[in-house]
């Protein structure tokens, strides 16, 4: 049990806490669904709750909700426009998820929903899936158009289309990766220093006033992480906009 | 040892074989459950299906929660307070507005108050200098009058009192003469001699 204390990796192993197995799938609820259900739970509470009064002058809880709700506002009309905000509650949404199953990953022994490529995989194909769709729906095959830049040189536009496509398919992964590495290497950043202060402060004295470094790091990475935990929503909230702007205008 | 990195080539064939001699340690040395073993854990396909179905209940929930309830709470609340916030601009531009007419109307009326004083003032001088100069005119008058009075009075005192002297110098004649001459004179010569006298 020991080796598990400062294995880095054990943090991210799914347990089952209710097996589940329809079909030959298993749907277990593991600690990941867990922690989405708390993620969820949190968000929502937190959002329903602080705004309950609605009062006109806002409290400090009420004015973090309006915050959130005012920063994503901004950010999807920047982005895409007033024709966007259709799509305000789905941004909203992918934002406090992401943000508050970052925030609550950060706490002891709790579990990083999104230090799973799968969860944040899914969220990425479901953006990607709901630009297609509509961008589909609306323009028809218009939409094509955005991968034929105006302006290009015809001899060039086979070239630039090959790009366009291809940056177009990496966008799910590199959105999916681009949250999933942070989360997961920052956890394992914070285990490893954390893991030092263990193994370090059981060699007596001298470990103990060594482990002051590591602890110190320790601490540093945590404001780091929280850092990085908004920093990633932000990232993955933003470039949902941008990729919902292509949808909307597929014409660059 | 076999076994496990049959597992990680199963499960995960990017999982490189230290993975998988980690998988075996922990294999031997704790209870996780079979299947979570050989891979790097977010990496094994069989957690997949389970994350996703969990990940897309959770989620649908959260967005209709959200999209039903929260966003229309606070998107209202947000709104109406830039209602109200424009509504007491506006009430606030309104009453300046007022404001700024009373004060206008306030200097207006000031400075028809100083006109009105100034011309006041100026009348109430010119009717004081009338009416002093009347009384004035009038005292003077009176004044002239009596003079006048009095210049007659004297001038009539003075005829009574030449008259006057005429009689007691007749008489004075008259007595002188007869202490004298010791006879009577006549009373018509004796006025007549005072007469040529006085004269």
């Amino acid at each position: 049990m020991a080796a598990d204390k400062v294995d880095p990796i054990h943090q991210f192993h799914i347990i089952k806490l209710v097996p589940i197995n329809i079909g030959g799938y298993d749907l277990s609820f593991t600690n990941s669904a867990l922690f989405m259900v708390a993620t969820v739970v949190v968000a929502a509470a937190f959002l329903f709750l602080t705004t309950s009064s609605r009062s006109l002058v806002p409290g400090r809880l009420q004015s973090i909700s309006e915050m959130a709700y005012e920063f994503v506002g901004n950010m999807l009309r920047d982005a895409a426009g007033t024709q966007g905000m259709k799509f305000f509650p789905f941004v909203f949404s992918l934002f406090m998820f992401v943000l508050v199953a970052n925030l609550l990953g950060l706490f002891p022994y709790f579990f990083t929903v999104t230090s799973h490529i799968i969860v944040t995989f899914g969220l990425a194909a479901l953006v990607i899936g709901t630009v297609v769709v509509y961008g589909f729906m609306k323009h028809g095959l218009g939409f094509l158009k955005l991968f034929v830049p105006h302006g290009v040189p015809v001899f060039l536009l086979p070239l630039v289309v090959l790009i366009e496509v291809i940056s177009f398919v990496s966008r799910p992964v590199s959105l999916s990766v681009r949250l999933f590495a942070n989360m997961l290497a920052g956890h394992i950043t914070l285990k490893v220093f954390s893991g030092f202060v263990v193994s370090l402060s059981a060699l007596g004295a001298v470990g103990v006033a060594g482990s002051v470094l590591p602890l110190a790091m320790a601490v540093a990475l945590t404001a780091l992480e929280l850092l990085v935990a908004f920093l990633q929503a932000y990232v993955f909230a933003v470039l949902t906009c941008m990729y919902l702007n292509d949808a909307l205008h597929p014409g660059h | 040892m076999f076994v496990t990195s049959a597992f990680a080539q199963e499960s995960a064939p990017a999982a490189d074989t230290s993975h998988a001699a980690t998988g075996a340690d922990t294999h031997s040395g704790t209870s996780v459950p079979a299947e979570a073993h050989g891979a790097f854990p977010p990496f094994d396909p069989a957690t997949f299906p389970s994350q996703l179905l969990w990940l897309a209940i959770t989620f649908g929930l959260f967005y209709l929660f959200l999209k039903r309830v929260v966003v229309p709470r606070v998107g209202g609340i947000i709104d109406v307070r830039n209602d109200r916030i424009s509504q007491d601009l506006d009430q606030a531009s309104k009453l300046k507005g007022e404001a700024d007419a009373a004060v206008a109307a306030y200097e207006q009326e000031l400075a028809e108050a100083k006109k009105n004083a100034s011309s006041i003032g100026q009348q109430a001088a010119d009717a004081a200098k009338a009416e002093a100069e009347t009384a004035r005119k009038k005292i003077e008058a009176a004044l002239d009058e009596k003079l006048g009075e009095a210049e007659a009075r004297i001038s009539s005192i003075k005829a009574n009192a030449m008259k006057e002297v005429g009689s007691i110098a007749e008489d004075t004649a008259s007595a002188i003469v007869e202490a004298l001459v010791g006879g009577k004179a006549s009373k018509a010569e004796i006025a007549a001699a005072v007469k040529s006298v006085a004269r």
